[in-house]
């Protein structure tokens, strides 16, 4: 049997009809739920923000300190990223060997992991008594944890496996016919990854290098895991915590910076997740 | 001559080819000769082999076993376990969809191969320039590859591949991307560009016309073997596979030569043929008859004067540009052509019994035998 609906056919309405047409109303009240439930602490933070105090709160030495040592930390990490993700990614995307894809599995683990447990781990590999870190110390007196380096190092820990798989997706999906092509022009494999690989997959190296920054950003567990909190390794996420059990304006005033910033972020890649169907 | 070639008119190179290549269920095994300044049209049917011989050539795929030679050159010889890389063959290549680099402009896309080779950028790009204007071009260079048309693109991609000062050429398919119209016009200037180049060319297809156009010679693939090779006159007059004769619009079929000019066909019937040289009762043979060459009668014809009349029956009928095409099934199956106007008149139809006749004058015996091997190596 054949429901028979009418459905508008003016210019222009057809497509409104079916969108809605198309929602089943039993799935609206969860879904309106849902939207109520993401945006009200959004909009809580805008209401409770001390507006007027906002730029004395934010021009306080703490908290620029915290907001510069942030930005450079994110930034170092996601330059560590991208200088080592790059090429895992390729290599995941094009090697062949034998178990990739439990290499892969472990290398993207970060993504999935609790932070905090990160931070146990990385303390453990480059603590002063780590796997690592303790050849390191005993060589150079130099011991990471508690030091701006390892805030970075912490961060890329985090951030970098969000490089890695969106640029790696981007390496598996790019037409290595133009490879070849270069490969017949003359061109050695570096300068086909260099002249043609690389800027081929241009969007998605802007988009995981936006993606792993903003993950840095925020990076809370394992950063005071494995550097503590000190005037040395105190980033914006770190500030926040702690000003909120005694200083509510201030956190808010600060997390208001973050979530500018994660606004921002979002615009910039809002071709990737604004547009419809999948992304990553 | 411009500076593209300089080093390409230092020595002739001769190609020769003796490959074998295995890939999965399907192998391709061939084995020919191309000399510099020579055209050779690879025709063949999808899924031949032709892609992966030209892919062979440019060092893509490896040899499964064989040789290329450019010259003094080995390319690949399994034998004596040499393979030179893509990059380092002096091969140039212009894919199917020409692959124009999309992130740079046509003048880069052009100063590729010399950027590659490690020329100075502002010297590639004086390079690409000159051969930009060779190719009436200059107006395109800032244009990126999507915002040139398809015969432009097919200009910018010989452009950039004869850049690299290649040895070889190859065109894989290069006029297939095109639209009927532009075809006509890029086929003329293709024809020219070819005619400069002092090295050997082959040009994969399967399209007979262009095969026929810018080919010296060809070589017919089928199912990764060489099934033919002539020049393109002798091998549209006298093809030596169904495939073929498809192509060039001619009935063929396969058959022994009795006495009295008979020829029992293989897949049934038999034909009267007009006496050809050197063949003998016995002798397996080929017959060719122009579609045109066949008449169609609704009633056996009873004192015409052809020696050839048999009964068949409508499959299918195709109006070409002057004249429609008729399928008939019989002993043997044949492919008619008419008048539009005959057809009315008999009032042919699909399913229809008729009698067809053709005259033993009209019908081109000759030979089958299996194509004489050009390659270096048997």
């Amino acid at each position: 049997m054949v429901r028979v609906v009418r459905v508008e056919r003016s210019t222009g309405s057809i497509d409104r009809t079916r969108e809605r047409g198309t929602m089943p109303w039993p799935l609206g009240i969860p879904a309106a739920v849902a939207v109520f439930f993401l945006l009200v602490p959004l909009v809580a933070m805008l209401v409770r923000a001390p507006w007027s105090g906002l730029t004395r709160i934010l021009a306080n030495s703490t908290v620029l300190d915290a907001l510069r040592l942030s930005l450079l930390s994110a930034s170092a990490a996601t330059v560590a990223s991208f200088v080592l993700g790059v090429p895992l990614a390729w290599m995941l995307a094009r090697a062949r060997w034998r178990g990739l894809s439990v290499l892969r599995a472990l290398v993207t683990l970060p993504l999935v992991l609790p932070p905090v447990v990160g931070g146990v781990a990385l303390l453990l590999a480059f603590g002063r008594n780590g796997v690592v870190g303790k050849a390191i110390y005993d060589w150079t007196g130099f011991a990471l944890p508690f030091t701006t380096w390892g805030v970075v190092v912490a961060e890329t820990f985090v951030a970098m496996p969000f490089l890695v798989v969106t640029v790696e997706g981007a390496f598996r999906a790019a037409d290595q016919g133009f490879e070849e092509a270069a490969a017949t022009l003359g061109a050695s494999r570096m300068t086909i990854f260099r002249r043609v690989t690389l800027p081929l997959i241009g969007p998605s190296l802007v988009a995981g290098s936006v993606l792993c920054w903003a993950r840095a950003l925020g990076e809370f567990g394992a950063t005071i895991t494995f550097a503590g909190n000190n005037p040395d390794t105190q980033t914006m996420p770190i500030a926040v915590y702690l000003a909120n059990e005694s200083d509510t304006d201030a956190a808010i005033a600060l997390s208001l910076v973050l979530l500018l910033v994660s606004v921002v972020v979002l615009v910039a890649l809002r071709d990737r997740w604004l547009r419809q169907g999948p992304a990553l | 001559m411009s500076g593209a070639f300089v080093r390409t008119t230092t020595s002739p190179t001769v190609l020769r080819v003796d490959a074998l290549v295995r890939r999965g269920e399907f192998d391709l095994d061939v084995g020919f000769d191309v000399q510099p300044g020579e055209v050779l049209g690879v025709l063949g049917p999808n899924g031949a082999g032709k892609s992966t011989l030209l892919r062979a050539l440019a060092g893509l795929t490896p040899l499964t076993a064989g040789s290329i030679r450019l010259g003094d050159v080995v390319l690949d010889d399994t034998a004596t376990d040499t393979f030179v890389p893509p990059a380092d063959r002096p091969v140039g290549l212009v894919f199917q969809n020409y692959r124009l680099f999309p992130h740079l402009d046509v003048l880069d896309n052009v100063a590729f191969a010399p950027r590659s080779q490690g020329v100075p950028r502002a010297e590639a790009r004086a390079r690409a320039t000159e051969l930009l204007a060779r190719f009436d071009l200059t107006e395109l260079a800032a244009r990126r590859p999507s915002q040139v048309s398809g015969g432009q693109a097919q200009r910018v991609a010989l452009a950039r591949a004869l850049a690299a000062t290649p040895l070889l050429l190859l065109l894989d398919e290069p006029l297939s991307a095109l639209d009927a119209r532009t075809r006509l016009d890029v086929r003329t200037q293709l024809r020219h560009h070819l005619a400069d180049f002092p090295g050997p060319v082959l040009i994969v297809t399967h399209d007979p016309l262009e095969a026929m156009v810018l080919a010296d010679r060809l070589l017919v693939i089928e199912e990764g073997r060489v099934v033919q090779s002539g020049p393109p006159g002798e091998v549209a007059r006298r093809p030596a596979t169904q495939y073929v004769a498809r192509l060039v619009g001619l009935n063929l079929w396969r058959g022994r030569l009795g006495s009295d000019q008979r020829v029992v066909l293989a897949d049934g019937g038999a034909l009267v043929v007009a006496p050809a040289d050197g063949l003998a009762a016995g002798d397996p043979v080929l017959v060719g008859l122009r579609p045109s060459a066949v008449t169609v009668s609704t009633e056996r014809p009873e004192h015409g004067s052809a020696r050839n009349v048999w009964p068949g029956r409508i499959t299918g009928l195709e109006l070409l540009a002057d004249r429609v095409r008729v399928q008939v099934d019989g002993a043997p199956s044949t492919l008619v052509d008419i008048t539009a106007a005959a057809v009315a008149d008999l009032s042919l139809a699909a399913g229809q019994r008729i009698w067809l006749a053709a005259k033993a004058t009209e019908t081109d015996a000759y030979p089958d035998r299996p194509p004489a091997s050009t390659g270096s190596a048997g």
